[in-house]
């Protein structure tokens, strides 16, 4: 792999880091399983390409996208909590809502962003390789996020909104309001995911309302490879570990990408990456089986 | 044993000046990302492939042909886009808009030559169409719509309604059927659109549209090509004939199409390419758009619906399915 097809990874996968941040808080924090992710992705695409295009200012338009997402997982909450919809199909229906909603932000299906300026425009201007400018900028903004989400969930209101995941019952004897919770940690994962698909949008240049697709398969692989790799009971190591899990899966596709002289054909490439997590998945384990049957004969 | 370390010696030498020899050769190295694979794409890479050999590069001999597919996802599309940035290929190709975008916003120095994208300056790939400026060229494969306006009417003399599936998540998709709608008010004809989201929606978006049409046009939308035989099937089920936006679909029971097969446009595209290996700034090469104008016919599917094609149309028909 050439370093720049390397930093490309790596740029995708921490863009999709922040996917894995918010399929981490309700899948694994609110036992949640969200899959609204797959229409808020695109739909922070949709609204950072829609609002710069427009003339807003990049960083605003950022900032919107997030809204968006949030706007979305709100939507996911009121039919599971209000509704009391089943939660996995409440966000099915979401998903499916947004992805007629996205061509309505956009008009169209694929709004290109070439040539307009985006956030990442100042800093690739600064002298240096844009390349290290746009990865330093997205390293920038996932790690802040990442405090954000530590911080967050080591205060009062995060370990309740941990307990909601854990024991609904015992947090609404405590006199918390579930509900809230829910509502609240759809609306961040989402805005998360927004973000991610706005940062997607904006250093590929392009919004396209297909790109939600298997958003939560990414999402989830990412989840559980970064901690399979990475356990620690630890907030902050869980945390880590999803986003180095995102990077993971995308060198993945990277390695599955460059397979061609083992006479593999490009349509390979999905089941590659496939049995690539899947042995990152099944050798640890292994080794550690191995370990254990040879200490039980000594 | 001294001997033999000297032979061993020479070989070595002899082997790294064969190879160094063939390195002197000019090898030319292009890389293609295709959105997604079905038989019209397909057709575009072969025919680029084919046209590259009859003007000299030859995969093997000269030229160093690397593929992906982003398998229907841009995410991967972007990811391909740096994987081939990073391999400093001579020439990138994008077919499809998203893989072309992708390539284009991934580099400003190596030359990308789009192709099969409807509309270049909506997908801003390029600011002008005759002088492109920047890295960016290529071959647009926008349909002559209002040809097939006019094809469905000489089949049909009293149509009154044309029924059209497409993907509305598609950017080529909602251009052409924009300009079909555009044709067929002209004439008073009215537009049935049938909505399909992903492949497998597209037989019943044929089945819900077909007791209000007498015609079902069959765009060049990715969706579509790969569901093209469900689309035929359903219609021809209700007695109504597809004519086809792209020339491949009369081998899937579509009874007359005008326009270029996407073999053509591959073959096109080469152009692009070997103008580029000359050394061509692609800023300075216009965007073309597909030529060809050649009319498909297929009689047994016509018949078997009960319709007589028209006499000059059998006559000026480039090939005819019999």
């Amino acid at each position: 792999m050439s370093l720049f097809a390397f930093l490309g990874t790596l740029e995708i996968g921490l863009i999709y880091g922040l996917v894995a941040l918010g399929v981490y808080l309700t899948f694994r924090i609110l036992d949640f399983p969200d899959l609204t992710v797959d229409g808020s992705f695109p739909m922070g695409g949709a609204v950072v390409a829609t609002a710069i295009v427009a003339g807003m200012n990049p960083w605003l338009a950022t900032v919107l996208a997030f809204l968006a997402g949030a706007a979305s997982g709100l939507v996911t909450a009121f039919l599971a909590v209000r509704c009391g919809i089943l939660h996995l199909l409440a966000s099915i229906l979401t998903m499916i809502a947004a992805f007629s909603i996205n061509i309505r932000i956009m008009g169209r299906p694929n709004m290109a962003l070439l040539g307009d300026a985006t956030i990442f425009t100042p800093f690739e201007n600064m002298g240096v390789d844009p390349t290290y400018a746009r990865l330093a900028v997205v390293f920038g903004l996932v790690l802040l996020s990442f405090l954000f989400i530590i911080r967050l969930l080591s205060s009062d209101f995060g370990l309740a909104l941990r307990a909601t995941g854990v024991n609904e019952q015992m947090v609404a004897a405590q006199g918390g309001s579930t509900a809230l919770y829910t509502y609240f940690g759809l609306a961040l994962s989402n805005g998360f995911v927004g973000f991610a698909g706005a940062l997607f949008a904006m250093t590929s240049s392009f919004a396209d309302v297909t790109s939600g697709v298997g958003t939560i398969v990414v999402g989830l692989a990412a989840v559980i490879l970064g901690q399979t790799l990475l356990p620690g009971k630890r907030i902050w190591v869980a945390v880590l570990a999803v986003i180095i899990g995102s990077i993971l899966y995308r060198l993945a596709v990277a390695f599955a990408l460059s397979s061609g002289m083992f006479g593999m054909q490009p349509s390979d490439l999905n089941l590659i990456t496939a049995t690539l997590v899947a042995a990152a998945l099944i050798v640890p384990k292994m080794k550690g089986k191995l370990q254990f049957k040879k200490s039980a004969k000594a | 044993m001294k001997r033999l370390k000297r032979l061993a010696a020479i070989g070595v030498i002899a082997v790294s000046c064969m190879i160094s020899m063939e390195a002197f050769a000019q090898n030319y190295k292009i890389a293609v990302s295709q959105i997604v694979e079905h038989p019209a794409l397909d057709a575009t890479r072969q025919g680029l492939l084919d046209g590259l050999k009859a003007k000299g590069y030859e995969e093997g001999k000269n030229l160093t042909f690397t593929f992906q597919t982003a398998q229907g996802n841009p995410a991967i599309g972007v990811q391909i886009a740096k994987q081939f940035v990073g391999e400093k290929p001579d020439v990138l190709v994008g077919i499809a808009t998203p893989t072309a975008q992708a390539l284009a916003a991934a580099t400003r120095t190596i030359p990308v030559v789009f192709t099969a994208v409807t509309d270049p300056l909506g997908a801003k790939l390029i600011k002008n169409l005759e002088h492109p400026g920047g890295n960016v060229t290529g071959l647009s494969d926008l349909t002559p719509v209002a040809q097939h306006v006019d094809l469905m009417q000489e089949i049909l003399p009293d149509l009154k309604a044309i029924g059209v599936v497409y993907n509305p998540g598609e950017a080529n998709a909602v251009a052409l059927v924009e300009l079909l709608k555009k044709a067929a008010k002209e004439k008073n004809i009215a537009v049935v659109e049938g909505i399909a989201m992903k492949s497998a929606d597209v037989q019943s978006a044929a089945r819900i549209i077909t007791s209000k049409v007498q015609v079902i046009y069959a765009p060049t939308d990715n969706t579509v090509a790969s569901a093209i035989d469900a689309l035929v099937g359903a219609a021809n089920q209700a007695k109504i004939p597809v004519v086809g936006g792209s020339t491949s679909f009369i081998e899937n029971g579509a009874i007359a199409s005008l326009g270029f097969d996407y073999y053509q446009v591959g073959v096109q595209t080469a152009d692009f390419v070997e103008a580029i290996f000359k050394g061509k700034k692609p800023g300075d090469i216009p965007v073309s758009f597909a030529k060809g104008s050649d009319l498909f016919l297929n009689i047994p599917a016509a018949e078997k619906l009960g319709i007589t094609l028209p006499e000059a149309m059998i006559k000026r028909a480039t090939t005819i399915k019999k």
